[in-house]
């Protein structure tokens, strides 16, 4: 702005008056015109952002991390299985670089979802200073839609938990191994087994799934909002695909160390 | 419509000026009718306060009829009081019973800061419509009204976003004291209109910019907006000037 | 004393020609030229926009806290424009013809075609600003007819039309502010036009937030700050309405014109009782299917339903079979009151009468089950239905209406009465907007101009608008060209401080009093006064009483009002106080003018002057004029005159029989 005041009034000395009106009613415009990465994602949207497309990426990772997971449940219906599925998958999953290099990305994510998340969680409270003393309460908004900070911080407790329980011993400390096929690899499956046989695991990871649950509850549909989906049409599909994503992927989970400690996976 | 009289408890917030720390003083006032209006309640304790020698309290208000704009109270936990897409003034006493306890609040964010009692400051919402919400064109430069036939429904959608009275009621109600609501409505109701087009992408970056300063916070999307605001203006707004900033900062030229 | 300044030649080429041969200043010139507009209503932010556009110096001031609060924001309605979009003959000459018959011929035929001509631009400038008005399904702007006219001319924008207008000019100002053309004073009050050499050249203002006094310089000072009806203290009005900037030019010099003539809106809620604080209009769209009746016997207290069809009186209908519930404002306001005053009131108060639409409603529904082509439906059916259409047509005055009173109109009779709504007097301007005191201008509702004794639905944001876009930008270069030598003037001068220092004395004065009676108080005697002897009928001992009355108020005000707090500080009480004082004098010289005027005409009903059957009787040979008043000194004015020639219309007797 200031630069173009200067050249404005350097224009005045020179030229023609109507000439210069054109001029300045075409340069004074206030608006800006460029923004850079760096703005962009400082911005109170580009936050956001950063929490809606790290959460889209979260969630299609718990598909996945669901879908591997599941295989434990082939040893109910095949007698002689006995986790072979699931540490297959597991296995899979842990050699292919692709899905290594993967996994990086999902690390990087999931800190950046975490970082960004306590971030914006202090930005935001900072924007008031003087409380309330009757506070708005639900009145329109739902409680875990404005807790998300606090369901955040139980996911990650537990993600410490679960990491020390199963990423840790696979990746750094050594795990059991199991050969099939003449192929060695980490008996997962009987990891599960000994960590789900004590109750106060089983609860906790009832707990964190029930904070996941509500927390997808609306990050989902958030998500979507933040980058920027506003049809009625399609705001209310994602919702209700919100809401159902956010019941049935914990419920599956959950039923996993349930199914364990109550015997019925063997 | 029955009517009744009524005493009720105030606990109310007295603040001298942006400097005061402020406190809550406690009123009791009798005689209400059923049929006054939130305000005007507040007139008769002004009045009696006036008459005993102290200082009445200060609030903002003018049209009365829900459409200026300027009247602010959080009350009982809620801008404009219990009633839905209402604003204090169109609030009545109905609303309450005798004997019942009202904790009235001024506005609460650091954008809008208190100048007495239950008045705040809101020219940061000027500011941010000095970023871009408006339309550059001079008086004069017009072609006739007709000559851009605009969809219905998108004259419609735009008519709603620009239903906002700039309350600042959706500040007010959001955790994170955020403005989107009332930017998304202006950038809203420009963005659906052909004549909005050609500064669309700079209207809105420029926008958000100005409100990042004014010290109001991010949308979290939780809706207390969309539920306190007398207009109804619609979430969905947010999730449009989201997809507008993203639009403008992915197209951007550097 | 008055020159109106009218253009010569033909009406038609008036505006054409004075546009053409009007004096421009140079674009380097516009930079060194101040302006200072108080207000930032319709009128105000319109002319802040254009002359910031053009390049002027503008300095803006509102009491509110955001020119986006004025009190435009709450009309309803529409804007009148001639576009003839709908083919069916309208044209600039019928909406000045309307306009001109409208208010009982007492406006000038020049401004009045002025405004006609420029209401089509306005709707373009709203449109390409992005004001969005209703549309039809093939995109193009949708009318809809209003105020008793034949052609559909009105443009709304749902019904909030003044909320969008003034959103659209808002935006626009603001758009100069940005630009550094306008700078924007908010919660300032005006309480003085300074005076230098004869010219106005700037304002003493008053900062609300911490009481402190501002002097501000401008080449010429522009006053947009709305009408005074307000001084009735329950008005239609915002509560900050007030007069008290037109009040300050007018005692520096500028006549203030026709103050009697106050427009009585038909359609509002009724007073609920003495907490009253201020009155809603509900749209006068409504009449176009409700019917308005009260019982026929005197001090019926059943409730409406019990009420059979044949002790009812639909009076409109009665009286004025030609035009029914559909006849002008001013008529069917008396005729509510007339019927109240003779003890056929309804509601708790006795002072409202029903507006009904249980009529419409079965009518609508009897419509949609044809359309529906259902046989054999039961009455309930047919009710539901036709509520649903009333719903879609109504539903927010309905709702509004349940808000404040607490009854469902769609169950029971809305219960409505006339309340005061817009002061067609103002300050007297000649064709370029400018008052009697050099360099001071006077824009939209503030002024007296283009509505004669009565306004059209319609017509004020079309007016506002008109004043702030298309007229100001021209007439005011015509003044301005000639001050461009004239150096800015420091605020030091003695003429800043003499002003400032009446200020300053006044209210020390009036924090001095330290009575016991609050401002509030003074009003509200002071509005029921008003109400009752210079409202929607008038007689000579009324109004001759009324000023004994405000005269004896006023003494009374000045040395026993109670003001709270302090004058360094934000003070409401004090403001107030200062805009009740105004209004106790502008009250006294309405009713001066309304003595003055023993005819009846628009607004203003005398009741000396009406005919055997009780309508209104205009009296052309002696008061075909515009009454100016000259503030001379403490209740003492002098008439001025300002014939009014009529040379393309001939006036005629108003009939709605």
């Amino acid at each position: 702005m200031l630069i173009w005041n200067r050249a404005k009034i350097l224009y005045i000395k020179k030229i023609n008056w109507h000439l210069c009106l054109i001029f300045a009613a075409i340069s004074s415009q206030p608006i800006l015109t460029s923004m850079t990465w760096k703005q962009v994602f400082s911005s109170s949207i580009g936050r956001k952002l950063t929490m809606g497309l790290t959460g889209i990426f979260l969630i299609t990772f718990l598909i996945v991390h669901m879908g591997i997971n599941a295989c434990m449940w082939a040893a109910v219906y095949f007698k002689d299985d006995h986790g072979e599925m699931f540490n297959k998958a597991a296995n899979f999953m842990g050699s292919m670089v692709v899905i290594r290099i993967i996994e990086f990305g999902l690390f990087f994510f999931i800190f950046l979802h975490i970082i960004q998340g306590y971030m914006l969680t202090v930005y935001n409270r900072s924007k008031r200073a003087v409380g309330y003393a009757v506070d708005y309460g639900s009145k329109g908004s739902k409680w875990y839609s404005r807790s998300m900070g606090l369901l955040g911080t139980l996911i990650l407790l537990f993600l410490i938990i679960h990491w020390l329980h199963f990423w840790i011993p696979s990746r750094f400390t050594g795990v059991e191994e199991v050969e099939y096929n003449g192929v060695k690899m980490h008996n997962m499956f009987a990891l599960m087994q000994t960590t789900f046989q004590q109750l106060w695991v089983v609860i906790l990871y009832v707990l964190g799934c029930i904070s996941l649950g509500y927390h997808l509850a609306h990050g989902f549909q958030s998500a979507f909002k933040t980058i920027g989906v506003h049809n009625k049409r399609y705001q209310t599909m994602l919702t209700g695909l919100g809401y159902a994503f956010a019941i049935v992927v914990p419920f599956v989970f959950a039923m996993m160390p349930i199914t364990m400690y109550l015997g019925w996976v063997k | 419509m029955e009517h009744y009289n009524m005493s009720l408890h105030l606990k109310v917030w007295r603040q001298n000026n942006s400097r005061d720390k402020g406190h809550f003083e406690n009123y009791k006032v009798d005689g209400i009718s059923s049929e006054m209006s939130f305000l005007e309640m507040f007139d008769v304790l002004n009045e009696r306060l006036i008459t005993e020698g102290k200082e009445p309290i200060a609030f903002d208000h003018d049209c009365r009829e829900g459409i200026c704009g300027m009247c602010s109270m959080y009350i009982n936990g809620k801008p404009h009081g219990p009633w839905k897409s209402n604003t204090v003034c169109q609030l009545h006493m109905r609303a309450y019973k005798d004997g019942d306890t009202i904790v009235v609040e001024p506005w609460r964010a650091n954008a809008f800061p208190v100048i007495k009692d239950l008045m705040v400051d809101r020219s940061a919402f000027d500011r941010i419509v000095q970023a871009g919400g408006y339309i550059s064109v001079n008086t004069g430069n017009a072609v006739d009204g007709n000559s851009l036939p605009i969809e219905k429904d998108k004259a419609d959608a735009s008519f709603a976003a620009a239903m906002c009275i700039g309350c600042g009621a959706c500040v007010a109600a959001c955790k994170n004291s955020s403005a989107m609501l009332f930017l998304s409505a202006k950038v809203a109701h420009l963005a659906l209109l052909p004549q909005g087009e050609p500064e669309r992408k700079k209207r809105v970056v420029s926008m958000v910019a100005q409100m990042d300063k004014e010290g109001f916070g991010a949308c979290t999307n939780t809706g207390a907006c969309e539920a306190t605001c007398p207009k109804d203006i619609s979430l969905s707004n947010i999730a449009r000037l989201n997809q507008e900033y993203l639009i403008a900062s992915l197209t951007a030229d550097k | 004393m008055l020159d109106a300044k009218i253009p010569a030649g033909p009406l038609d080429d008036k505006w054409t020609d004075y546009k053409g041969h009007c004096k421009l200043v140079n674009p380097a010139n516009k930079r060194k030229l101040e302006i200072i507009i108080v207000g930032t209503g319709l009128a105000g932010a319109s002319a802040a926009a254009s002359l910031g556009e053009l390049g002027y110096k503008v300095k803006a001031f509102c009491f509110q806290d955001s020119p986006r609060r004025a009190h435009s924001i709450a009309a309803q309605g529409g804007i009148n424009a001639a576009k003839n979009y709908q083919n069916d003959g309208d044209s600039v000459f019928r909406l000045f013809y309307d306009t001109i018959k409208g208010g009982d011929y007492r406006a000038r035929e020049s401004n009045v075609h002025r405004l006609a001509e420029v209401s089509a631009n306005i709707i373009d400038q709203c449109v390409a600003q992005g004001v969005p008005f209703a549309r039809e399904y093939g995109g193009m702007l949708s009318n809809r007819s209003f105020g008793g006219t034949q052609v559909q001319r009105t443009f709304y924008a749902a019904g909030q039309t003044g909320q969008q207008l003034l959103i659209g000019a808002y935006q626009a100002l603001e758009r100069q502010v940005a630009l550094g053309n306008v700078k924007m004073y908010t919660r300032h009050e005006m309480l003085e036009v300074v005076m230098i050499d004869g010219k106005a050249r700037g304002i003493i203002a008053r900062n609300l937030v911490n009481g402190e006094l501002e002097k501000h310089f401008g080449h010429a000072v522009l006053l947009c700050t709305g009408g005074y009806g307000n001084v009735f203290y329950l008005s239609t009005n915002a509560m900050g309405s007030n007069v008290t900037a037109a009040w300050k030019a007018h005692k520096q010099g500028a006549a203030f014109a026709n103050p009697c003539f106050t427009q009585i809106h038909p359609t509002c809620i009724p007073v609920s009782g003495d907490h009253q604080s201020k009155l809603t209009l509900m749209s006068e769209s409504l009449r176009n299917d409700g019917r308005i009746w009260v019982p026929k016997k005197q001090g019926d207290n059943r409730k409406a339903t019990d009420i059979p069809e044949e002790e009812r009186d639909y009076y409109l209908e009665r009286r004025y079979p030609a035009f029914g519930n559909l006849v002008p404002r001013d008529v069917a306001s008396r005729a509510a009151k007339e019927r109240c005053d003779a003890g056929y009131g309804v509601g708790t108060s006795k002072q409202a009468v029903y507006l009904d639409f249980a009529a419409a409603i079965e009518r609508y529904g009897k419509t949609e089950v044809g359309k529906l082509g259902k046989d054999n439906v039961s009455q309930e059916e047919v009710i539901e239905l036709g509520k649903e259409v009333v719903k879609e047509k109504y539903g927010n005055l309905f709702d509004m209406y349940e808000k404040i009173t607490g009854e469902n109109p769609y169950e029971v009779a809305m219960r409505i009465y006339p309340a005061v709504h817009y002061t067609m007097g103002g300050l007297w301007v000649d064709y370029e907007l400018q008052t009697t005191v050099p360099g001071l201008y006077c824009l939209g509702e503030a002024n007296f101009s283009d509505h004669g004794a009565n306004r059209l639905g319609a017509s004020a944001l079309m007016q506002g608008l008109a004043d702030g876009y298309f007229v100001i930008p021209y007439t005011i270069g015509n003044y301005l060209a000639d001050e461009i030598y004239s150096k800015a003037i420091s605020t030091d001068h003695p003429g800043f401080a003499q002003a400032e220092k009446e200020v300053r004395d006044r209210i020390n004065k009036l924090m001095s009093i330290k009575g016991k009676q609050t401002v509030e108080s003074f009003h509200k005697r002071l509005g029921k006064i008003m109400w009752d002897k210079c409202g929607m009928a008038r007689n000579e001992e009324g109004l001759t009483q009324a000023i004994a009355e405000i005269q004896a108020l006023k003494k009374e005000f000045w040395s026993d009002v109670k003001i709270p707090g302090s004058i360094n500080e934000m003070n409401p009480e004090l403001d107030k106080a200062g805009r009740v004082a105004d209004f106790i004098e502008l009250g006294e010289l309405m009713c001066k003018d309304a003595l003055d005027r023993n005819e009846s005409c628009g607004g203003h009903f005398r009741e000396e002057s009406q005919t055997p059957e009780g309508e209104a009787m205009r009296d052309d040979a002696n008061y075909m004029y515009v009454s100016a008043w000259e503030f001379k000194g403490e209740s003492d004015w002098e008439l001025h005159k300002e014939p009014l020639l009529y040379d393309v219309v001939k006036p005629s007797q108003r009939n709605y029989k």
